[in-house]
Order: C-alpha cells, then sequence, then structure tokens
C-alpha cells in the first residue's frame, strides 16, 4: 500500500505543471528545514558568533564590569600585557607539565582497558564494563574530594599502602610542585570511562575475519594486537586525543576545587583558565580577560589544526576517503 | 581454538585436550583476577570516602597507621578509673585485658569480662597492641546533609537540570530533524560549523556572554544556566542526528501522503520511534547539569540560596576545610543520586556513548 503511494508520489514529472509543483514542494520543504534549524542558527550567533567578535572587540579595551561607561580603546596594550604577565607563562608551563602526564594517557588508558574487557580470557565483561564506566558519573567535585583525601600523604590510602606494602614514604603528593602533576591525573582518573567505552565498541567492530587471517598465517596475540587492531581503531584513538587535547584548554574544575583557586603549591596549579577566572570575574577586568580567551582560542585552534594535519599520518580509515 | 584444529585425532588427543582446557583455564583465571585486582583499586576511592566520613578527625589522623575501619581505643571503667584495654597473649590465646598498673618488667591487667580477676602480665606492656572497637560516628552524615542544606540544593539542581532537559530535548530534535530529513542549502557545511563548536573553548564566548547577562539583570538567577540549553547543542544534535538517519523513510512518506505536515511527522512518526536516544540524551543532560560546577559558579556567586550541589559542596567544604569527614560525607551526598540514575538506567548511557562514538 505505502510502496504503491510511494512509486506515484515520485513518478517523474510528466508535465510542466508537476514540475513546477515539485518545485514548489521542494521550496516548502526547505522552508521547513530553516525553521527546524532555527533554534540552532540563532544560538549560534548568540552565543557563539557575537560573543565572539564580542571578545575580540573587548581585548582592545580596558572594559571593566564594575565601571562600564568608561570604556576606551587601548590598542594592543592587553596584548603587550600578555607577554609581561608572569601569569602567562607560569600557567602555561603548568598545562605543559600536567599534558606531559595526560596525553599519553589520554592514549593509553582507554586502549589498554578497553582490550582487557574484550578479551576472550575475561569473564564477567559486562560487570567489569559497567564498573569501570560508573566513576564517569561521579560529579567532579565529588571525584576531587574523595581522591584528595586517598592522596592525602598520611592518612591517605594511597601512601598508606606504600608504607605497609612497599616499604617507603610516599610523596607529598597534594604539596609538592612537581608531584602535584601526577595526583592532577590520577584525579582523573574517574573521567575515563567514555573514552574507554567508546574504544571498546570500536574494537568489538573490528572484523573477526581478519584475526581469522592473521591466525591462519601464524600471529601471535601480540601481533595481532599491533598489526590489527591498533591500526584499525586508531580513529578513535585519535578521537579520544583530539577530546584531551580539548580538555587540556578547558582544564579548570580540578585544580580550581582542589587549591581553590590559589594556584597553589606555588604556582603550580595555576593553569590558565584559572588565571582567567581570576582576571574577568574575581577582578571584573573583561578587557584583559578576553585577551586571554583569545590567547586561549588561538592556541586551542592551533594544536587542533596540528592534530588534524598529523592525523593523515597514523589514523587509518577502513571505509576510505570520507 | 585454533590450536584444536591442528590437534591431530590420534589417541593422545583426550590427554592433549584436557591440558589445553587447563591452560586456557589459567589464562582466564589470571586475566579475571588482574581484572579484578584493577576494577577494585579503581574503587577503592568509594570505600575510603564512606569509611573516612564516619570517623571523627583523631581517627582519621590516626588512619596513617592505625585501624582503617572507624575505630576508638578500647576503654574499660574499674573503681571510677578508665583504663586502656590491649591485646595480651597469655599462653596460646591472645585477651583484651585493662591495664591496671602498668610497670616495666611487669604488669597487672583487670579482665573486663570478670573485673574480680586480676593478671599480672610479665613483658613491657609497651609492646603490647592496643585493643580497638568499632565506633563510627553516625551524625556526620547528618551535619553535612544540615550544612549544605541537601534538600534545597537539591530541588536547586533539580529545577535547573530539568528545565534544560527539556530545552536541549526539544531544540536539539528540531535541529537534528532539520540535519536529516531536510533539503537545505550548504547543509553538510552548516554541519560541519555545528560540530565544530564542540571544539571551541567556552572561555572564548564566556566574557561577553557574561558581561550581556550582567547586563540585562540575569546574573544572580538561574535563566543564564537554563535559557542558552533551548538553542541546541552540537552533541545532542549529532546523536539526534545520526539516529534519525537510520530510521527508514518509509513511515514518513506515508504520513506525508496521508497529508500529515513535516511537524505532525516529527511528532507522531520521528519521535514514538525514538525513545531510546531521547532517554539516553535527556540522561546525559541530567548528569551534565548535576555536574555542572563553572558556570552555575560565575552566575550564582554571592546566591547561596540559588546554587546548584556542585557549587554547594564546594561552598561549604571551603569554609569547612578542616574536616575531612564532613568532606568525605558532603562528597557522598553529592554522588549518590548520579551514581544511582546510572544503575538504573545504564543500558541507555552504554548505548549513548556508543552511539556518538563509533559514528564519527
Amino acid at each position: 500500500m505505502a510502496t504503491s503511494q510511494r512509486i506515484q508520489a515520485h513518478a517523474p514529472p510528466a508535465t510542466t505543471t508537476t514540475a513546477r509543483k515539485t518545485n514548489a514542494m521542494l521550496r516548502q520543504r526547505r522552508l521547513w528545514g530553516w525553521l527546524f534549524l532555527s533554534p540552532w542558527i540563532f544560538g549560534f550567533f548568540a552565543f557563539t558568533i557575537i560573543p565572539m567578535g564580542a571578545s575580540l572587540v573587548f581585548s582592545f579595551t580596558d572594559f571593566f564590569l564594575l565601571r562600564p561607561d568608561e570604556v576606551a580603546f587601548v590598542g594592543l596594550r592587553n596584548y603587550r600585557r600578555l607577554f609581561t604577565d608572569p601569569l602567562v607563562a607560569q600557567s602555561l608551563r603548568a598545562t605543559i607539565m600536567f599534558s606531559l602526564i595526560a596525553l599519553p594517557l589520554a592514549i593509553a588508558l582507554p586502549v589498554g582497558l578497553a582490550a582487557l574487557l574484550n578479551s576472550e580470557l575475561l569473564i564477567g565483561k559486562r560487570f567489569f564494563r559497567t564498573l569501570f564506566y560508573m566513576p564517569y558519573m561521579v560529579p567532579v567535585v565529588s571525584a576531587v574530594y574523595i581522591w584528595g583525601g586517598m592522596l592525602n600523604t598520611n592518612s591517605g590510602w594511597i601512601n598508606r599502602f606504600m608504607r605497609e606494602f612497599l616499604g617507603f614514604q610516599g610523596p607529598n603528593w597534594l604539596f609538592d610542585t612537581v608531584w602535584i602533576y601526577p595526583a592532577l591525573n590520577i584525579i582523573g582518573l574517574w573521567g575515563i570511562g567514555n573514552a574507554m567505552l567508546i574504544t571498546l565498541a570500536t574494537m568489538q567492530g573490528v572484523p573477526t575475519a581478519l584475526y581469522e587471517a592473521a591466525r591462519v598465517d601464524g600471529a601471535g596475540p601480540w601481533k595481532r594486537f599491533t598489526n590489527i587492531t591498533l591500526p584499525m581503531i586508531s580513529p578513535v584513538i585519535f578521537y579520544n586525543l583530539v577530546l584531551s587535547v580539548i580538555g587540556l584548554f578547558r582544564y579548570f574544575e580540578i585544580p580550581f576545587i582542589l587549591k581553590q583557586g590559589s594556584g597553589d603549591p606555588g604556582g603550580a596549579t595555576m593553569f590558565f583558565n584559572i588565571h582567567l577566572y581570576k582576571t574577568a570575574f574575581s577582578f571584573q577586568d573583561m578587557g584583559y580577560g578576553s585577551t586571554l580567551a583569545w590567547l586561549l582560542f588561538i592556541m586551542a585552534g592551533a594544536c587542533t589544526l596540528v592534530l588534524f594535519a598529523s592525523a593523515r599520518y597514523w589514523v587509518y580509515y577502513a571505509g576510505g576517503d570520507d | 581454538m585454533a590450536i584444536k584444529l591442528e590437534t591431530p585425532p590420534n589417541p593422545t588427543i583426550n590427554a592433549s585436550s584436557y591440558s589445553i582446557q587447563l591452560r586456557n583455564m589459567a589464562a582466564i583465571g589470571t586475566v579475571t583476577l588482574f581484572a579484578t585486582m584493577l576494577l577494585v583499586t579503581f574503587l577503592a576511592p568509594f570505600a575510603y570516602g564512606f569509611i573516612t566520613a564516619f570517623k571523627d578527625r583523631e581517627q582519621i589522623v590516626r588512619s596513617a597507621d592505625g585501624p582503617i575501619l572507624p575505630m576508638d581505643p578500647e576503654k574499660f571503667t574499674y573503681e571510677g578509673r578508665e583504663l586502656d584495654v590491649f591485646q595480651v597473649p597469655v599462653g596460646d590465646e591472645t585477651l583484651s585485658l585493662a591495664l591496671l598498673q602498668p610497670g616495666r618488667q611487669e604488669s597487672v591487667f583487670v579482665n573486663p569480662d570478670n573485673p574480680d580477676e586480676l593478671i599480672t602480665w610479665e613483658g613491657s606492656w609497651r609492646t603490647l597492641n592496643p585493643s580497638w572497637v568499632l565506633a563510627p560516628r553516625w551524625g556526620n552524615f547528618e551535619r553535612a546533609w544540615n550544612g549544605i542544606n541537601f534538600p534545597l540544593l537539591l530541588r536547586n539542581t533539580l529545577v535547573i537540570a530539568v528545565l534544560g532537559m527539556i530545552g536541549t530535548l526539544v531544540s536539539s530534535v528540531l535541529v537534528a530533524y532539520a540535519f536529516a530529513r531536510f533539503p537545505i542549502p550548504w547543509k553538510n557545511f552548516l554541519f560541519l560549523v555545528l560540530i565544530g563548536t564542540i571544539i571551541l573553548p567556552r572561555q572564548v564566548t564566556l566574557v561577553p556572554t557574561y558581561a550581556f547577562f550582567a547586563a540585562i539583570g540575569w546574573t544572580g538567577t538561574w535563566l543564564p544556566l537554563i535559557v542558552p540549553h533551548f538553542f541546541a547543542n552540537a552533541y545532542n544534535v549529532f546523536l539526534f542526528r545520526q539516529y534519525f538517519l537510520s530510521l527508514p523513510k518509509d513511515l514518513d512518506e506515508a504520513a506525508m501522503i496521508d497529508g500529515a505536515n513535516p511537524f505532525q511527522i516529527l511528532i507522531y512518526v520521528i519521535v514514538p520511534q525514538s525513545w531510546p536516544v531521547i532517554v539516553a540524551v535527556g540522561l546525559f543532560h541530567f548528569v551534565f547539569a548535576w555536574n555542572d560546577y563553572f558556570e552555575p559558579l560565575i552566575y550564582l556567586l554571592g546566591r547561596p540560596n540559588l546554587q546548584p550541589i556542585s557549587v554547594g559542596i564546594q561552598q561549604f567544604n571551603f569554609i569547612y576545610d578542616q574536616q575531612p569527614h564532613l568532606i568525605q560525607a558532603t562528597a557522598l551526598l553529592g554522588l549518590i543520586l548520579p551514581v544511582f540514575v546510572f544503575f538504573l538506567a545504564q543500558r541507555f548511557f552504554m548505548r549513548g556513548v556508543v552511539i556518538t562514538g563509533v559514528e564519527k
């Protein structure tokens, strides 16, 4: 019934009247399309394009929220200030120190965990998958406090484990200018569930025929993993990497909640966004705050572009070029 | 597995397949054990938080090398005096005895079970382990609950989460429907732009948006946390579009021929087929709103009566920094509902994640 009607509806235009009718219908459907799209179009201009333009304009002014009537253009003063602001250099250093651990982890951990959960030697896969994902649901505020306790130098379980089972005193995780970076990464571990699940789903999608063929050729488990699994899941590794690089430029909550935005110890947790938050919202210096935001945007954009440019050298798309 | 194929059919087959089976079982045991240990480590902080939430400060300080559970040293009141109780080896067994007269060479103990019995024990009492009794501080959760005003935080968070959820569901479904079904010019380009906004750090738009909301008097209200969700979100549009594309067009077209307009088709044909993904997006938004910290922090600064749970917990613990047991109790109060929702609806969550990730 439906099929026959559809054939009629899609019948080739026999006369010019039907052609005109089809055109009118197409126009009408286009209009409907724009109508449905309009919330996003409006939101995109209201919350993305216009604010971005506005923050670019702000960055050339001395706009203070507390005295909005005395705004003046100051040329490149805010941009010159970037080079003399010690907190900019410090926050970049903090980001780099953090990412030295965070990025390798973002690549290796989801793959390792997914490989474990995908292993035919594991009993109770669903159970493990659910429980490894579950901490992803924990609000970051709770995760910071719970892990903050775990990492306590004296009463935390991590250092206690080191003392009792490994026989040495663990580091002063949260108060040492170097150990704070591994500590921040440990606190972030509970956020791994999403990347792990996506990687696992991709791994399960690798055609079994490939593994069978490799087995016939005598490839062992490790060879099969490096020569089949890794290339086949490289798009999802790339995806995880892109998301964690973007995450680096958004990094705020964990160090802010852990140290109340103080930047302690010794400025080691003064990440870029904490500096931005303090400038724009604590001191209400919206002009320089916007300049910091644009610097962040440019750095994030550059890193993302470099990543996407590198993708064609190491990411394998089985589906061809799409 | 593959090895089995190569096993020649000879009389030793039973023995060799038996040994292969044994080896497989050993491998399965090793991998499963390893995964279990990893999982226990991964989830150990929950146990830490839970146990610590029942301690007082002294018990926490002691937990550096003392008992892990919330325990106090056992005391015994003997003739009006409070005596410390120790684990004393007497003969083959270890007894819990109260120290009455400490001495360097020998000490006198009282048996708490039988106070008339005095026991003289040879050896230095300082080498003895104290006896512990379980003494959880049940009141901590009540103090945390009242301290953060949990019912108020819950109300604030739920209002923000539910209104934002309605907004993002309605708008994202509409936009995804447009992308999935309508001949819009430059559709692919527009979709790329939409996805591109995922990469954009929100800090770039934050300052002017804040200034704008301040100018129209919305700071200090929930509006900046709710209204923007009525204009679609890239992740959700992506998820819905992916799902809509997988729905067959036959039903749409049948409805169209019956005279339904596109909006009616969406309501009566598309939406009823899409409940799994609608529930998934709704749940993700709930968890997002529950977790969201940065924007409530800046927009609700100085309005503690309106703050959601994430900011409320942080502000409370900022003030009570020296009370680690209350910190843990509030942290647990903060995570219990999202984790509970996750266990109720884990299928929806898992499926939603897989759609976003794999299709990319």
